[in-house]
């Protein structure tokens, strides 16, 4: 269905970005739209398993200051060392507001694609082994591109 | 309203963009012409139902207010 497309790039990993980005992508392909979420930069923290990362002194240190996960990135405002994560996650919570983690996998059961960025995983030094196996597969730029040129609405979050 | 549902789905509490979700995933399971029940009190519901069933092609037969949420009749489109 090449006429029926939606392209999100993710490139942001704190929790209110990350939780628009899972929701635009949940509303596409509820809405029947072919979806596919490039993961780029802090946006593969959302797809990591949670497990320590990095082989070099400086990857590891990457890793031990964020080792991913959805549920562990705090919001881009308020964080307050991690006070403003439980905070905002109480008030979605109280709210009714689906858990990131069950907003991930109604994506995958809507059959959302998710697509990893090679590049940032090179540069994080974050391995296949470190995603969750839901990722369908890992990427460049040109595959992005494809999708993006062939979806009728693209988002960079 | 008089329409018998084949299936009912109770959104009810449920907030953006789980109806929606539920309701495509619903669907799916579902065969031509069959009606879909949504019981949902998120207010954003009551516009995303409709664009919902305009954008897909299912047709929203109709909806009525219950007590304390709405109740959407949608069916499949075949």
């Amino acid at each position: 269905m090449a006429d029926n497309k939606a392209t999100i790039v993710v490139f942001s990993g704190e929790m209110d970005k990350i939780f628009a980005a899972y929701t635009i992508a949940t509303g596409a392909a509820a809405a029947g739209m072919d979806t596919t979420m490039f993961f780029t930069f802090w946006g593969i923290k959302s797809i990591q398993k949670g497990n320590r990362t990095g082989k070099g002194l400086m990857g590891k240190m990457l890793g031990l200051i964020n080792r991913g996960g959805i549920e562990r990135q705090g919001p881009s405002k308020f964080n307050f060392g991690g006070l403003g994560r439980w905070m905002f996650k109480k008030m979605m919570a109280d709210k009714g507001v689906a858990k990131l983690t069950e907003l991930r996998e109604m994506c995958v059961d809507l059959g959302v694609h998710l697509l990893a960025c090679k590049m940032s995983m090179d540069v994080m030094e974050i391995d296949r082994t470190d995603l969750i196996d839901e990722v369908e597969d890992v990427v460049g730029v040109a595959k992005m591109i494809k999708e993006a040129s062939e979806s009728q609405i693209q988002f960079f979050i | 309203m008089d329409i018998q549902a084949d299936k009912v789905q109770d959104s009810i509490g449920q907030l953006c963009p789980m109806p929606i979700a539920f309701m495509a995933r619903n669907m799916r399971g579902m065969e031509p012409g069959q009606v879909l029940e949504i019981q949902a009190d998120d207010e954003g519901a009551h516009a995303d139902i409709p664009a919902w069933c305009e954008q897909t092609g299912n047709e929203l037969l109709g909806e009525e207010q219950a007590d304390g949420y709405y109740r959407y009749f949608v069916r499949k489109a075949g």
